[in-house]
């Protein structure tokens, strides 16, 4: 007679009232994961699909293979843009809860991730992000502006009220239409990158998807077509470890990690501290070098940790202890680039207690500007008329004949 | 004038599309090299060359997805989902993404892309190679739905559904693919060959969206068709002698509101045929609007004619496909009330 069979659910190591513990997260040294030349066979670095690319040291030291690449102007100009999207942040989570808005998401603890990724891409470039890439906009020179008006869904909201706050799009700025369904953009940044190709085009796209979200067909759909068409395309899995409630070990199941996906598809895959804004741009440069040159597609797994909430909509405390984010072993990525400016004497704690200042001060005037054209509980809002508009290229006559009996 | 089948007037519009504008793309499974499980895209991989036309992997989420991309990119995809029956898994591509992407990035981006796919029953097709999903494409804000029922209609609604610059649905009726079918599924097959409506002109021309063919005038009862049904509510109406006008809707949504309400105001009946099921069915939002619109004129409930609300059976095919003799008792019931 045969046992009787047992059933799993994978449970994360510790739940609230435990104390947090992340012993069980093997992190490379820094400096010590070799970098390939970007015409690898992707057979021959499967185990970068298991590392973490690092490349400041506890010293604050850049170190190792994939180190030297930015200057200290750029290196200032990266800690400029990932303090911007914390203050933004601050400012933009304190409009919600002061009922300026319905709904935020923020950013804390991965700002490296979009931040030093979009200084690796070029003017046309595209982006498939999710809710959380707002980097992308802040480091391309997107109007911060236009940003609040969005989330505001005021007068000068550029996507006309119809979308829920940072559900942003910005094709000038490389910086595709946020669905809000998850995944479903994963497809179609493989799509733009064969239209790209099939035009004998330069330019490059770049997919993005959150850890639990690896689990929709979507993903898969994405890889099996990147992978058959070498398609120009940069496959980006932010792991920031929770899906809302939910670990990161119920979207992963028995694979090791989420870079390890691309292997079965014959795609490299790389992971990479995502804390680590040296090694994010690093990482993102060889991939998109790779796109840029017809070598296809990566696969990039960022492993970070999301000190926030998932949106203003739910309590981190309810499913993981409240210390958890203390206890991430890959630390604070603005802390770290700022140690490491510190070590090269580039930067002073002096001048980051000044710009922090002089940041949160021009964060402060735009959030001014932006609720003189109204907040989505005062108003002025696009009008209800508006809302007919765009559903298609030209109003169709049964949707004419609803805006009259609207009244609008 | 030359004459076509509906598979050769389908793939002459992607040819001549594809001529016209070099970001006209076709893909999709089996499509090409061996042209496609209907013969719909044969030769075009050899005309155009496999970037303009290519096969997919069996993925109609990746086929649908990835078209959404290269339409964002600038591109025009013309894509084929083989049977409607395999759409499911692209559902949320075509609804969520396709359908709101000009309205929800203000036209930042926008999904100029037709996704073509073979509908309805009469083959002997079962469960999975039947089914008529066109109103859960109806039901959606941003798509415009068509099913063409002849050559002539056929060609110039997919060049015209390919020149729109929004996501087009194109549902083909497989049963009318070689000829007509009104339905008596034990006569010979009529093929198009012999049909005026299978003449169709070489080159570029449209059929424009959103409006209605009247089939057939008449002043008794006006019956609203689309697809094979325009066939069957012909042979229903010869056989039973009434004097119907049939209107061939041909768009679904938009719909062509005036032509409907003209009509039906006109002969003060309306009995609405359609082969998908019955529940919630695209006949239940005609009804609505001959009701809406038309009510002082009826002499008549309004009646549909349609599958029946279960799966579509294999062996009992002719038992559901909704054929001439029930068409005609609803013709007879109306003109009886």
């Amino acid at each position: 007679m045969s046992s009787p069979l047992s059933f799993q659910v994978p449970e994360p190591a510790v739940r609230p009232g435990g104390a947090p513990d992340f012993s069980d997260v093997p992190i490379s040294r820094a400096g010590e994961v070799r970098r390939p030349p970007v015409d690898v066979a992707p057979e021959d670095i499967r185990d970068l699909a298991f590392a973490i690319i690092r490349v400041l040291n506890r010293d604050s030291e850049a170190v190792g293979p994939w180190a030297g690449l930015l200057n200290d102007a750029q290196l200032l100009e990266g800690l400029r843009h990932m303090m911007t999207l914390r203050a933004f942040d601050a400012r933009m989570q304190m409009a919600q809860r002061q009922g300026k808005t319905s709904f935020y998401m923020q950013h804390m603890g991965e700002e490296a991730v979009s931040c030093a990724f979009r200084m690796a891409l070029e003017p046309g470039d595209m982006n498939f992000p999710t809710y959380r890439q707002a980097g992308l906009l802040i480091a391309g020179g997107y109007p911060m502006l236009d940003m609040m008006c969005q989330i505001y869904s005021n007068e000068l909201d550029p996507l006309k009220g119809r979308q829920l706050p940072v559900l942003y799009s910005a094709r000038d700025h490389g910086f595709f239409s946020v669905s809000g369904n998850l995944a479903t953009q994963y497809i179609q940044a493989v799509g733009w990158a064969m239209a790209s190709a099939m035009k004998r085009d330069t330019k490059i796209a770049a997919g993005w998807i959150g850890d639990g979200s690896t689990a929709e067909s979507d993903f898969h759909a994405a890889l099996v077509f990147a992978s058959t068409y070498k398609a120009p395309v940069v496959l980006n899995i932010v792991n920031n470890q929770w899906a809302i409630s939910t670990f990161q070990g119920i979207a992963r199941g028995g694979s090791g990690t989420f870079a390890a996906r691309g292997l079965g598809f014959g795609i490299p895959a790389l992971r990479v501290d995502g804390n680590d804004y040296l090694a994010v741009h690093a990482v993102a440069q060889w991939a998109v070098e790779r796109a840029r040159r017809n070598l296809g597609p990566t696969v990039i797994e960022y492993v970070t940790y999301r000190v926030g909430a998932h949106s203003t909509s739910d309590d981190p405390s309810a499913y993981r202890p409240k210390t958890e984010s203390d206890a991430w072993p890959l630390g604070d990525p603005v802390l770290r680039l700022k140690n490491h400016l510190i070590r090269r004497g580039a930067w002073s704690e002096d001048r980051h207690k000044q710009a922090e200042a002089e940041i949160l001060s021009s964060v402060i005037a735009v959030q001014k500007e932006a609720e003189t054209h109204g907040t989505l509980h005062t108003g002025p809002h696009p009008s209800a008329r508006d809302m007919f508009e765009g559903v298609f290229e030209q109003m169709p006559p049964h949707l004419r004949r609803q805006r009259q009996q609207g009244g609008v | 004038m030359p004459r076509k089948t509906m598979v050769e007037a389908i793939r002459d519009a992607m040819d001549v599309s594809m001529q016209r504008d070099e970001n006209v793309v076709v893909f999709g499974e089996d499509v090409g090299y061996f042209g496609g499980v209907f013969r719909c895209t044969q030769g075009l991989q050899q005309k155009f060359g496999a970037s303009r036309c290519f096969d997919a992997p069996i993925s109609e989420l990746g086929i649908v997805g990835a078209a959404v991309g290269m339409a964002a990119y600038g591109l025009r995809p013309c894509v084929e989902i083989q049977f409607a029956d395999y759409m499911y898994p692209a559902y949320d591509q075509i609804v969520s993404e396709a359908a709101r992407l000009r309205y929800r990035s203000n036209g930042q981006f926008t999904a100029p892309m037709v996704v073509r796919m073979p509908t309805g029953g009469g083959i002997f097709g079962g469960q999975t190679h039947s089914q008529s999903p066109e109103a859960l494409f109806t039901h959606v804000s941003g798509l415009t739905t068509i099913v063409p029922s002849n050559p002539y209609d056929a060609k110039g609604l997919l060049i015209a559904a390919i020149e729109d610059n929004d996501p087009v649905i194109f549902l083909e009726p497989k049963r009318l693919y070689n000829g007509p079918f009104d339905g008596h599924h034990d006569r010979p097959v009529m093929p198009w060959a012999r049909h005026p409506q299978g003449e169709v002109p070489d080159g570029h021309y449209t059929v424009p969206l959103g409006k209605a063919a009247i089939r057939r005038e008449g002043i008794a009862v006006t019956v609203l068709a689309y697809g094979t049904m325009v066939f069957v509510a012909e042979a229903a109406v010869q056989e039973t002698g009434i004097d119907a006008e049939i209107i061939d809707l041909r768009t679904l949504v938009p719909y062509d509101l005036d032509t409907i309400v003209a009509s039906v105001k006109k002969t003060g009946r309306c009995v609405i045929v359609h082969e998908a099921t019955m529940t919630s069915g695209f006949g239940a939002e005609l009804s609505a609007l001959v009701q809406e619109n038309c009510f002082y004129h009826l002499e008549a409930p309004v009646v549909r004619v349609a599958g029946w609300d279960t799966p579509y059976p294999h062996a009992q095919e002719w038992d559901y496909f909704p054929g001439p003799a029930r068409v005609g008792q609803a013709l007879k019931s109306v003109m009886e009330a």
